[in-house]
C-alpha cells in the first residue's frame, strides 16, 4: 500500500462517514425528543434517491401513493377522534394537511412534466414528496404511544421498517437505480483524482451540520427541541407540546434522510432495501456517541467510513464483521464509563 | 365393524373425487427478498402457463417464501398437505432449493428447481431421485467464460463476486477451471449486494494488473464494481456471470458495460440463433409472451428458468396420465418416472435429455457467450 492507494480509500471513507454522520445525527436528534430508536430511518434514503431516479425515468414515484395513502389514514383517525371528543374546529387544518398536500403533489406530478424540470427542481419536489412521510409514520406510528417505553417504541420501529421495506419493493422493484451527478467537474489533488459529486457530498453534510447546529443554538424551535430532549415533563410545563416537538424531530429525520438519498444516488446504485445497512452504519456511528452527543456521533461516522474503506481494501470479504464489531469494544466502554457517571451523580 | 365398510367407501368415494380431480402444481419463488429480482419474472412466467395439459387442466398454486429457506419449506409442507400438489416447481435460490429436498423426497413428491447449484441433483444422495431442475449448472457457465478468456489470450485474471453464496459458489467453479487451464487469478475480492462504494476491492485489483476482471454478481448490484473500474481508469476486459442477465443491469450499468462479455441461456438472444438451432422457436415464444404480457424488452433469462420447468411437465405429464390420475401417491411415482425418461425436449435454455445420473440434462447447447453492444445482447459465434 503507498500513499496514494491511502489517499483514495481515505476520500472514500470520508465520503462515506459524512452520509453516516448526516443519519447518525437524525437517529442521535429522534433518540432524544421522542426516544424512538428510529430504524426506518435508512428508507427515507433510499425513497429519496429512488423518488428523484423515478421523476428522471419519466414515472410517477410509489412514494406518491404512500403519501396518499398515509394523508387519508390519518384524515380518518383525525375525524374519529374529533367526532368523539367534538372538536370539529380543529379538524380543518388536519384536513388540509393530511388531504390537501398530498393532492397539491399528485397535481403537480401529473399536471407537471417533473421529466423535463432541471435537476434542482426535481430534487426539490423529490424533497417535498419523502419529507412530509416522516411526521406522517410519527403521527401513525408513534404519537399514540408517547408515554409507552424504549422497548415498545422499538418494537414499532422494526414493524415500521418491515413496512416500508415491503412499500418500497412494491413501488421501485428489486433492481436498483442510479442518479446522474450534481456536478461532472474533476480535480486532482497530491495525484488523487476528486470529483464534483464527492465535494457535494462532503459538502452539502457539513453544510448541514452547521445549519442544525445554528437550529438548536438559535432559534426558538431548535430550542424548545432541546429542552424535550433534556427533560420533557419540565418541557411540557414551559408550553412546549411533546408531540408537536415529536413531529419536528421526524421532519428533519426524514429530511435528512432523503437529502442523504440523493446525494449518494450518483455515486452508487440504491436499491429498495440499500437504506437499511446505511442507517445501521449511522446506527454504529450514533452509538459511538452514546445516542446523546451529536459531535462524537459525527466523529464516529467517519470514523466507521474509514475503517470501511481500508477493511474493504485488506480483507474484503470480512468488511461488514470489521465495521460492526466495532460497536463491541464502544458498547464495553460506555457501559464502563457510565457506570462510572452513576457513582458520580 | 359396521363403521369400517362406510369409512372404508368414504374413503373409496373420496379416492375416486382425488382421482378425477386436476393436476395441481405447487410454485414456490423468492419474489421478495434479496431474490426478488430473479423471483418476480418467475412468477410472472407461471400466469403465463398452459391451463390444461394433455387434456387435464391445470391449477398453479404460487407461494412466495421471500428468499427465505424455513419459509420455503413451510411452503412446501403446506402445499403437500393441504393442497396435495401433484409437483412441486421451485424454489428460485439454491439454500432454498436444498432444504425442499427433504420434503419432497419424503412425501414422494417430485420437484422441479429453479436454483443454479449443481449441488440440487447431486445423484450421490439418494433423495434427489424426486428432484430436477432446469438452470444450467455454475460448473458449465465456467467453462465457457475460461474458454473465451483463453481466446482472447488473457493470462492473468482478478476476481471480484458476492460475499455470499452465489460469489463464493463461482469463485470455487471458475478457480478450478482456471487452475486447470494455466489461467493466474492475481486478485480474489468480495463486496456486499448493497455496498454503496467498492473503492478498496478496486485499488487492490489495479494494484495486480490483471488482463481480465470476472465480476460475479446478479442483477444491478453487479454493476457496481465495473463503474468504479472504469472510473478509476482500467483498461482491460471485463467478464460478467449470467446472474446479470437482465434489461435493468444494462440500465444501470450503461456505457460502462460496453463491450463486456457474459455467459448465458440462448434464450437472452432468442432472435440471433441461426433458424436451423432448435431451441430458437421455442425461446421466441416464451419471449413473445412474456413480453406481451409485461411490455418489450422485459424477459429475463430467469423467468425463463421457470418457463423450462412448466415446459418439463407438458412433456412429463401426458406419459404419466396414461399409468395414474392426478392427485395419488402413484401419479406422483409415474411422474417422476416420465420427468427422469426425457429425452429431446427442446426447452428455452436448451435441449434436455435426462437420465438417473443426471437431473438437468443440458448440453453445450444450453449456453452461448454474449457481448453487451449499444447497449444490448449480442451472440458470440
Amino acid at each position: 500500500m503507498d500513499l496514494q492507494i491511502a489517499l483514495l480509500l481515505s476520500q472514500d471513507g470520508i465520503v462515506n462517514g459524512a452520509i453516516y454522520a448526516l443519519l447518525a445525527l437524525a437517529l442521535v436528534l429522534v433518540f432524544a425528543v421522542t426516544r424512538v430508536i428510529f430504524i426506518p430511518q435508512g428508507e427515507f434514503v433510499a425513497f429519496g434517491a429512488l423518488t428523484l431516479a423515478g421523476f428522471q425515468a419519466g414515472k410517477v414515484p410509489g412514494t406518491l401513493w404512500l403519501l396518499i395513502g398515509l394523508g387519508a389514514a390519518i384524515a380518518i383517525v383525525e375525524v374519529v377522534i374529533a367526532m368523539r371528543s367534538g372538536a370539529l374546529r380543529r379538524l380543518t387544518s388536519a384536513l388540509g394537511w393530511n388531504l390537501g398536500y398530498p393532492a397539491v403533489a399528485a397535481a403537480v406530478v401529473f399536471l407537471g412534466e417533473p421529466v423535463s424540470w432541471p435537476l434542482f427542481v426535481q430534487v426539490v419536489l423529490a424533497l417535498a414528496m419523502v419529507v412530509p412521510l416522516g411526521p406522517m409514520v410519527y403521527r401513525l406510528a408513534y404519537q399514540p404511544l408517547l408515554s409507552a417505553s424504549v422497548l415498545v417504541l422499538l418494537i414499532v420501529s422494526v414493524a415500521v421498517h418491515l413496512t416500508l421495506v415491503g412499500l418500497g419493493l412494491l413501488f421501485f422493484g428489486a433492481e436498483g437505480s442510479r442518479t446522474p451527478a450534481f456536478s461532472e467537474a474533476s480535480f486532482e489533488i497530491g495525484g488523487v483524482v476528486v470529483t464534483g459529486q464527492t465535494l457535494w457530498v462532503v459538502g452539502a453534510s457539513a453544510v448541514l451540520i452547521v445549519v442544525l447546529y445554528l437550529f438548536f443554538e438559535r432559534s426558538l424551535w431548535g430550542k424548545a427541541l432541546r429542552a424535550t430532549a433534556i427533560n420533557r415533563t419540565g418541557a411540557r410545563l414551559m408550553g412546549i407540546s411533546s408531540t408537536q416537538a415529536g413531529k419536528l424531530s421526524f421532519v428533519l429525520a426524514a429530511a435528512i434522510g432523503a437529502l442523504s438519498g440523493i446525494l449518494i444516488a450518483p455515486i452508487t446504485t440504491v436499491y429498495y432495501d440499500t437504506g437499511f445497512l446505511i442507517g445501521l452504519k449511522g446506527f454504529v456511528a450514533a452509538i459511538v456517541g452514546g445516542l446523546a452527543s451529536y459531535p462524537i456521533a459525527a466523529a464516529g461516522a467517519i470514523l466507521v467510513g474509514l475503517l470501511e474503506s481500508f477493511s474493504s481494501f485488506w480483507a474484503s470479504a470480512f468488511k461488514e464483521v470489521i465495521v460492526f464489531t466495532l460497536i463491541i469494544p464502544v458498547l464495553v466502554w460506555r457501559s464502563l464509563t457510565t457506570r462510572h457517571v452513576e457513582e458520580e451523580e | 365393524m359396521k363403521l369400517k365398510p362406510l369409512a372404508a367407501g368414504l374413503i373409496a368415494a373420496f379416492a375416486t373425487t382425488q382421482a378425477l380431480a386436476d393436476i395441481t402444481v405447487g410454485v414456490t419463488v423468492s419474489a421478495t427478498g434479496p431474490a426478488a429480482s430473479l423471483g418476480i419474472p418467475e412468477k410472472n412466467t407461471f400466469a403465463l402457463m398452459p391451463t390444461t395439459i394433455g387434456g387435464q387442466k391445470v391449477n398453479y398454486i404460487v407461494l412466495d417464501d421471500a428468499s427465505d429457506t424455513t419459509t420455503a419449506v413451510k411452503n412446501v409442507r403446506k402445499m403437500i398437505t393441504e393442497d396435495k400438489v401433484d409437483v412441486i416447481v421451485g424454489s428460485t435460490i439454491t439454500p432454498n432449493s436444498l432444504a425442499m429436498i427433504d420434503v419432497a423426497a419424503e412425501a414422494e413428491t417430485p420437484m422441479i428447481s429453479m436454483a443454479a447449484s449443481a449441488r440440487i441433483v447431486d445423484p450421490a444422495n439418494p433423495k434427489v431421485k424426486w428432484v430436477f431442475k432446469t438452470p444450467q449448472n455454475d460448473v458449465q457457465m465456467s467453462t465457457a467464460i475460461v474458454e473465451s478468456m483463453l481466446s482472447n489470450k488473457v493470462q492473468t485474471v482478478a476476481f471480484i463476486g458476492f460475499a455470499d453464496a452465489y460469489g463464493e459458489g463461482w469463485y470455487n467453479e471458475f478457480s478450478k477451471i482456471a487452475e486447470l487451464r494455466k489461467l493466474k487469478i492475481v486478485a480474489n475480492e468480495r463486496y456486499n449486494r448493497n455496498d454503496t462504494s467498492v473503492t478498496g476491492q478496486i485499488l487492490k485489483i489495479l494494484a495486480a494488473k490483471p488482463d481480465a476482471v470476472l465480476v460475479a454478481g446478479a442483477g444491478t448490484p453487479a454493476a457496481l464494481p465495473q463503474k468504479a473500474l472504469n472510473e478509476k481508469g482500467y483498461k482491460g476486459a471485463y467478464y460478467q456471470t449470467h446472474g446479470v442477465a437482465n434489461m435493468d443491469f444494462m440500465r444501470v450499468c450503461g456505457k460502462d458495460c460496453e463491450g463486456t462479455l457474459l455467459p448465458a441461456g440462448p434464450v437472452l438472444v432468442a432472435g440471433q440463433l441461426p433458424d436451423s438451432n432448435p431451441i430458437k422457436k421455442v425461446a421466441l415464444d416464451y419471449t413473445s409472451k412474456y413480453e406481451a404480457a409485461h411490455g418489450k424488452g422485459t424477459t429475463s433469462t430467469f423467468g425463463a428458468h421457470a418457463w423450462d420447468a412448466g415446459m418439463l411437465l407438458q412433456s412429463a405429464v401426458p406419459v404419466a396420465l396414461k399409468k395414474a390420475q392426478p392427485g395419488t401417491k402413484e401419479f406422483r411415482a409415474a411422474l417422476r418416472d416420465a420427468l427422469e425418461g426425457l429425452k429431446n425436449v427442446t426447452v428455452s435454455h436448451g435441449v434436455v435429455n435426462m437420465s438417473p445420473q443426471d437431473h438437468l440434462g443440458f448440453d453445450q447447447r444450453a449456453r452461448v457467450m454474449v457481448k453487451i453492444e449499444n447497449g444490448g445482447w449480442k451472440l458470440q459465434q
